[in-house]
């Protein structure tokens, strides 16, 4: 998608500190009220170089455009809510800081700032979430385990925790199923996040459910679909090797083993 | 309009809303109502641990740990409270291990637990090895473990529906609950739940701060829904600043940092903490550590430019104990403020972490409507609600505790309650306050800006009601609340439309945040006396005599001489009333606070 047919806005009225430069805000906008299809608008707005592109969709909230809308919560990329194309990319806008992006030799710096892909767009950077977690909850993301509890903790070695930490940091941000080109093509494949998740379980020593997933995820709309463009693996802001998951899901799946 | 009908309503979906909709949902009928996404809410943000003596490490007990409550919470910890809160831990613990949380472990396979601020061993001897953890993301794992548990048992959820009222029906005997009344991000609609019990769990109130851990979406709206009902909020004043915020920023770093041998220095690198706390030092609790660090500041030994915070110094831990124990909060300093702990200090300062105070609530989780009374039907749990097992202040770990010990509670019990009943009649027109609400934003014309109104309360906020206060500054803070309560009536919105209408419901979050910063502020006024959260620098000492007691404050409802009026907006010239609650105490002689 290109920036074209922007229109321009008064940004006067937001607060300018010292140090700040003025930098243009390209924001794809859709309002299903209003609007009949997306369309790009521009903002002029003072940054510091150490402000978040969050901070510059408040600032265009708060003193341009009210009716802009975005999720966002923890604002230090813990909580998952502010996946959104940045520059093209899938990235958390509270963990991107302006001082990455700025233009080089002094000229101006554009920053653009679309939905993530994949989902359907509701207004402005809200997309529908439900699709996603819907494949999440399809690969049974939780600890099956049978037979009688024990009174105390399982017991789990340090290496058998080790083996499945990189994917228990999952924020469930869709950063990864949304820069998905399969995903995109095909929104019933499960999507990287899903696998993640079944990941998490599969290679833990405590679950007994391996089976049920790896049948779930052996399905036609399953892991097979990947291919392995390592889209997902860039689009982490949490830095999981997901591309190295699903291939390690595939895996079990050929060896039948974990 | 939209109705629905369920035995229980969950109001909030952190850690304390799911421990709750997992035992409730496991038992009747439930539905759990969250502003966010489940796994987008603030328990995610936690990362130190959650503390139980499990003894997997070193010796320890839940009496120890009652006691380091009791004293971390300036005595102001309800005691049998504590003492269920400390001996639950365990279990609570290996619940959340066996529903599959992934603990870090020992080198034998067990739980592996470290070192928090004001756990000890033995009533203060030495720091005790009792908070379990994942490495620095346990509240991301406690979410996370809670949210798959929530689809293991086929929880129904309402993702982005913001309660903005609950149902309480007046009989002979007193209001009872009867629902609650949500709007929908998406559409704009109101949808009222007509339920058996109803459990608050909507967290904190941090964004009354302006330099806060808390995220966004922490506008206390369950303790300004409850407050607007002239029901009482409990310790308002008691609010909590984490020693060791990313100075300028607020982002949290973790006191398991402290716990796994990180040490404060000031700018000429002097352990300052061995001054105010020989025994325990930087482990000291925070309220303790929190002001150290602003006297080093006042007292011209701050680091930096303009000589304003102190530095956190991890460099002797080594880079493998920061990228396998510390990796998030690491990444943090590095990201947010471009220096590596690995090997530089990295400059903090409190940041506003955790309300102490909220709805009281008796131990099952039942909210009161005066000292003792319970409203029917009605509960709360996690940090929205006050027990009080924090007292005066909050020991590190304890929150993530209280959320999985308190949660579980206040879902058995709103479960049983509503199975052994009938549904209550709503109230007549339940949804009334809030259509006035929402359609008075929509049209009003007002010429004031929600942005510039939240600014100027959380500059009020950190200049005047932090970490340090006097009658002066709360003086000033109560005049600026009031008066931006009266600019509020005049407030606009830009977005006049129904879908995901967050600008609309910022200005209501706004509200929520007015009422409860005014009620930190008086209740701050009245304490004439220093306790844990609370600093008075015209009152240094705590005063057992006259202030060894709960404030309870309750928001004086206006004459309604029209019964139409939006309540929620023009409900502002209201005073505010204070008394007092005992504090219960079992075990524990309040004790001069040495560390």
């Amino acid at each position: 998608m290109t920036a074209v047919a922007e229109n321009a806005h008064d940004t006067s009225q937001i607060p300018a500190p010292e140090g700040s430069v003025t930098i243009t805000v390209k924001i794809l906008r859709f309002n299903p009220e209003l609007d009949t299809e997306p369309h790009w608008e521009s903002y002029d707005v003072p940054a510091l170089p150490t402000d978040r592109v969050l901070n510059l969709l408040f600032n265009i909230k708060n003193y341009v455009d009210g009716t802009l809308a975005f999720r966002r919560s923890c604002a230090h990329g813990i909580c998952g809510s502010d996946a959104m194309q940045i520059n093209g990319i899938n990235r958390l806008a509270c963990k991107v800081l302006v001082k990455d992006l700025l233009a080089k030799d002094g000229k101006r710096t554009t920053v653009t700032v679309a939905p993530i892909k994949g989902l359907p767009t509701m207004k402005d950077l809200y997309v529908d979430m439900e699709p996603f977690f819907e494949a999440y909850r399809a690969v049974k993301p939780y600890l099956i385990a049978y037979g009688n509890e024990p009174t105390r903790e399982r017991i789990q070695s340090q290496a058998d925790r080790e083996r499945f930490d990189d994917t228990t940091k999952c924020i469930l941000c869709a950063a990864c199923t949304s820069s998905c080109p399969v995903y995109w093509a095909d929104g019933s494949y499960f999507g990287p996040a899903a696998i993640v998740n079944a990941h998490r379980f599969i290679f833990d020593s405590r679950d007994e459910g391996s089976e049920e997933r790896l049948d779930i995820l052996n399905d036609a709309e399953g892991v097979w679909r990947c291919r392995t463009t390592f889209n997902c693996t860039d689009a982490c802001p949490r830095g999981i090797q997901v591309t190295k998951a699903i291939q390690e899901v595939k895996r079990a799946l050929l060896f039948k083993r974990v | 309009m939209q109705f629905h009908k369920y035995d229980v309503v969950i109001v909030g979906a952190g850690g304390a809303g799911m421990r709750a909709a997992i035992e409730a949902g496991q038992r009747t009928r439930t539905a759990v109502l969250t502003k966010l996404y489940p796994t987008r809410s603030h328990t995610g943000a936690a990362q130190g641990g959650m503390c139980a003596a499990l003894a997997n490490v070193e010796e320890d007990n839940w009496e120890w740990h009652t006691f380091d409550t009791v004293k971390g919470g300036d005595y102001l910890t309800d005691q049998d409270a504590a003492e269920i809160m400390a001996k639950e831990a365990i279990d609570a613990v290996l619940d959340l291990e066996k529903m599959g949380l992934p603990f870090n472990r020992t080198p034998e396979g067990r739980i592996d637990q470290r070192r928090f601020g004001g756990h000890t061993r033995d009533h203060g001897k030495a720091a005790v090895r009792r908070s379990c953890y994942a490495a620095d993301r346990t509240g991301h794992m406690i979410l996370q473990t809670l949210y798959q548990n929530c689809v293991k048992h086929g929880i129904e959820f309402f993702n982005e529906f913001y309660v903005l009222d609950i149902a309480l029906t007046d009989t002979p005997d007193g209001p009872v609950a009867s629902g609650a009344i949500a709007y929908e991000l998406a559409t704009g609609e109101i949808h009222v739940f007509q339920a058996k019990s109803v459990v608050f769990a909507t967290g904190g109130f941090g964004k009354v701060f302006k330099t806060t851990s808390n995220a966004h979406t922490l506008t206390g709206d369950g303790m300004g829904i409850y407050f607007r009902k002239g029901l009482p909020l409990e310790d308002m004043e008691f609010y909590q600043f984490h020693p060791t915020g990313l100075a300028g920023l607020g982002i949290l770093l973790t006191e398991g940092a402290r716990g796994e041998g990180a040490i404060l220095r000031n700018e000429s690198g002097e352990r300052f903490m061995e001054r105010y706390a020989p025994t325990i030092k930087d482990l000291a609790p925070r309220d303790i550590v929190a002001r150290s660090m602003v006297l080093e500041v006042l007292e011209g030994r701050g680091a930096g430019p303009d000589k304003d915070y102190v530095y956190l110094d991890c460099t002797h831990l080594g880079a493998e104990v920061l990228e396998t124990k510390l990796p998030d909060i690491t990444e943090f300093a590095r990201t947010y403020l471009g220096v590596d702990p690995v090997h530089e200090p990295v400059p903090v300062y409190p940041t506003a972490h955790y309300a102490m105070g909220g709805i009281p609530t008796n131990v099952h989780g039942e909210a009161l409507r005066d000292n003792d009374t319970v409203i029917p039907g009605l509960y709360a749990a996690g940090e929205v609600a006050c027990v009080s097992v924090h007292g005066a202040n909050r020991l590190g770990t304890n929150s993530l505790l209280d959320i999985n010990v308190f949660g579980r509670r206040a879902g058995i019990a709103a479960a049983e309650y509503a199975q052994g009943r009938n549904f209550v009649d709503l109230p007549e027109n339940p949804a009334k306050l809030v259509e006035g609400m929402v359609n008075h934003l929509r049209t009003a014309t007002g010429g004031e800006r929600v942005a510039d109104i939240r600014t100027a309360l959380q500059q009020t906020m950190d200049a005047n009601a932090a970490v340090y206060r006097t009658e002066d500054t709360l003086k000033q803070a109560l005049t600026d609340v009031q008066a931006l309560k009266e600019r509020y009536g005049r407030i606009a919105v830009h977005d006049k439309g129904k879908r995901y209408n967050t600008d609309l419901l910022e200005a209501i979050e706004l509200g929520f945040l007015l009422d409860l910063a005014e009620a930190l502020v008086v209740t701050a006024l009245a304490r004439k006396e220093s306790r844990g959260g609370h600093a008075r620098e015209d009152y240094p000492n705590r005063d057992d005599t006259n202030f060894m007691r709960h404030s309870m404050a309750y928001k004086m409802l206006p004459e309604q001489e029209d019964p139409d009026a939006p309540l929620g907006l023009t409900g502002f010239t209201a005073d505010i009333r204070l008394d007092y609650k005992p504090v219960v105490f079992t075990r524990y002689e309040p004790m001069e606070r040495k560390y």
